[in-house]
């Protein structure tokens, strides 16, 4: 991690009459009594005035001040933080992508479409659908628009009463978030003590009321549902359907998939298993993908296959005969196209084969870092893993070093905080994904930190307590920053 | 002279009459780490034990409040809307519900201060 932070904001290097670029005249005629005088501004906008070489480094200055996965390791569990291969970058940046505008013919952007087209296909195949949108801008936004169509198909079919959805314990907040946006009530079912969802807790919340049960697999915990077939069987029973939260996607690729386990309605995070940008330098994406029988309620637009001048090729569909009970609109134009591209990009780029080694590998990764650290930290779940797995803290908690100590220190050897206190099942979860993209050179950098923290935590615990001490800004306080934000430099 | 009694899921009442001052305990507030709201039902609605009726959202979680007694709502303590830290800062003081208790008898189902110390030592493990 780069210690030497850039605290400037730009307004500080402003001054009066300095400039970086002279605008060309404006050659369009306009008067300024045509303009209505209360649209028109009073006080001069307030600009930074700056010459070329203070802008540009001002901003390189500041990107040093990031952390992110191209400047170390990003062990945050449950976010699948991978490694964004250049190329995503190189193919979403091609200028016959990035020239093109949104309201242009469909027959002269072809190779657009078509991009699009291939990538709903192959997200189709990857996840045992019939088919997928790309619509949704972000994961949470996917599990509305998927819950949108459970809605939808159960109103379709003249059945009002179905106004709950079952979400496990374990489950990510934003699933019962997206169940009350849905407009749809949230009930909670128990995990076993080994994390996996409570089958015998389940049957008696299945009834006639229930829209969808959703469920992540694997789980928050890193463990595989290994009952999804029981489960998918009594919520059919019951009438409702099953919904594949992807967050957790990465192990699965190309090993098994959702549709084949019985869900009806999945997610993906692109930013997650796909390898584009995630977490504040993001945008997401999260297309959604449905079995058969339910394409019809699907958002549009969506690509289709069609005659262009005679010639096969691709076309924008929005609603049709067929189509008629579309859920409509979910977004402005086609979702992220360009983190759409960057996945396609990623899929092309790895191959079948390439694919099919990340689950393993992830899972290697993952269980490599579990064993090492194991006799130092308290492990709840104590099974072969997937992709993650949950520490519930220190093994020895006796110098009432937390979790949040742990984290903290651990940003003051250059790694990045992994997950803590998710999931809600323990007091002090600290979450581990390395993902398959770390090297095994950089797995044992990280346990060699996590080894030497838990013998700080022991012999002195008021070093890891007051963690971090190297930081640029040690302990900020989030709560009132999030709570009172100044968001202007002139609040200050 | 005003009694407290606690609840398995973290919250207190401190009863005085058939009048009781509802909150969370030291120990949910620490467990929850930093307020950031508190959901507060209206002066003059009903809540009924066991039932929830209210959260309290932190950084870490949202968390239900649930209702150690049944009874009516006589006030809520609205420095929390602009100030929900208050529970951290002081949760044993910093009541979130006021009651008028419909069934005072129903505190015997409630723990005191040592079963719940007990209680909150066994969820530790």
């Amino acid at each position: 991690m780069n210690r030497k932070y850039y605290g400037k904001v730009i307004f500080e290097l402003s001054r009066p009459g300095r400039v970086g670029y002279s605008l060309p005249k404006n050659g369009c005629e306009y008067k300024l009594d045509e303009i209505p005088s209360d649209l028109l501004r009073v006080k001069k906008p307030n600009l930074p005035e700056v010459d070329e070489p203070s802008v540009v480094r001002h901003y390189n200055n500041m990107s040093t001040n990031n952390f992110g996965v191209d400047t170390g390791f990003y062990p945050l569990g449950s976010c699948t933080m991978k490694y964004n291969p250049k190329i995503n970058e190189e193919m979403a940046s091609l200028p016959a992508f990035t020239s093109l505008h949104p309201f242009q013919s469909s027959d002269t952007v072809q190779g657009a479409l078509e991009a699009y087209y291939k990538l709903q296909s192959m997200l189709s195949e990857i996840g045992g659908m019939a088919e997928f949108t790309l619509n949704p801008y972000a994961g949470a936004h996917g599990e509305l628009t998927g819950l949108m169509v459970i809605r939808a198909y159960h109103e379709s079919r003249g059945d009002m009463k179905r106004t709950k959805v079952i979400v496990p314990d374990s489950a990510h907040g934003t699933n019962p978030a997206s169940a009350a946006v849905a407009g749809l009530k949230v009930v909670e079912v128990k995990s076993l003590p080994d994390g996996t969802v409570d089958v015998e807790a389940l049957k008696p919340l299945l009834d006639d009321t229930v829209a969808a049960v959703m469920m992540t697999n694997p789980n928050t915990v890193g463990i595989f549902e290994h009952n999804i077939p029981t489960i998918a069987t009594l919520v059919h029973d019951c009438g409702a359907l099953l919904y594949y939260d992807g967050a957790n996607l990465n192990p699965m690729l190309g090993v098994a998939r959702p549709g084949d386990m019985g869900f009806d309605v999945m997610h993906i995070n692109l930013h997650k298993t796909f390898s584009t940008p995630h977490g504040g330098g993001g945008p997401g994406a999260g297309p959604v993908g449905v079995r058969a029988g339910l394409e019809e309620f699907l958002p549009n637009p969506r690509v289709v296959k069609c005659k262009v001048n005679e010639e096969d090729g691709f076309a924008l569909e929005y609603k049709t005969e067929k189509r008629a009970k579309s859920l409509g609109r979910v977004s402005s134009w086609l979702g992220n196209f360009a983190v759409e591209l960057r996945a396609l990009a990623y899929i092309l780029s790895l191959g079948c084969d390439g694919l099919r080694m990340a689950g393993p590998l992830a899972t290697l990764n993952a269980n490599y870092v579990k064993e090492s650290l194991r006799d130092l930290y308290a492990l709840p779940i104590d099974r072969v893993c997937k992709h993650e797995f949950v520490f519930d803290g220190l093994a020895d908690k006796s110098t009432g070093v937390t979790t949040l100590n742990v984290a903290k220190r651990l940003l003051d050897n250059g790694f990045h905080a992994p997950t803590i206190y998710f999931p809600l099942l323990f007091h002090e979860s600290l979450m581990i994904e390395p993902t398959e993209t770390e090297s095994k050179e950089t797995l044992d950098e990280f346990i060699g930190v996590m080894r030497e923290i838990a013998r700080e935590a022991k012999e002195t615990p008021d070093v890891v307590k007051n963690a971090p001490l190297l930081t640029p800004i040690r302990k900020p306080d989030d709560t009132a920053a999030a709570l009172n934000p100044v968001v202007t430099f002139f609040e200050l | 002279m005003s009694k407290i009694y606690y609840s398995p899921s973290h919250e207190y009442i401190k009863v005085d009459g058939n009048i009781g001052f509802i909150g969370i305990t030291d120990y949910a507030q620490n467990a929850l780490g930093n307020v950031v709201y508190v959901d507060m039902p209206e002066q003059g609605d009903d809540v009924e034990a066991g039932e929830d009726f209210g959260a309290v959202e932190s950084v870490k979680a949202a968390s239900d409040l649930i209702s150690p007694v049944s009874g009516a709502v006589l006030d809520i303590n609205e420095e929390l809307i602009d100030n929900p830290r208050l529970i951290n800062e002081d949760a044993m003081n910093n009541w979130i519900i006021k009651v008028e208790l419909t069934d005072p008898s129903e505190l015997d189902n409630l723990m005191d201060e040592e079963a719940y110390k007990s209680h909150c030592e066994s969820e530790k493990h």
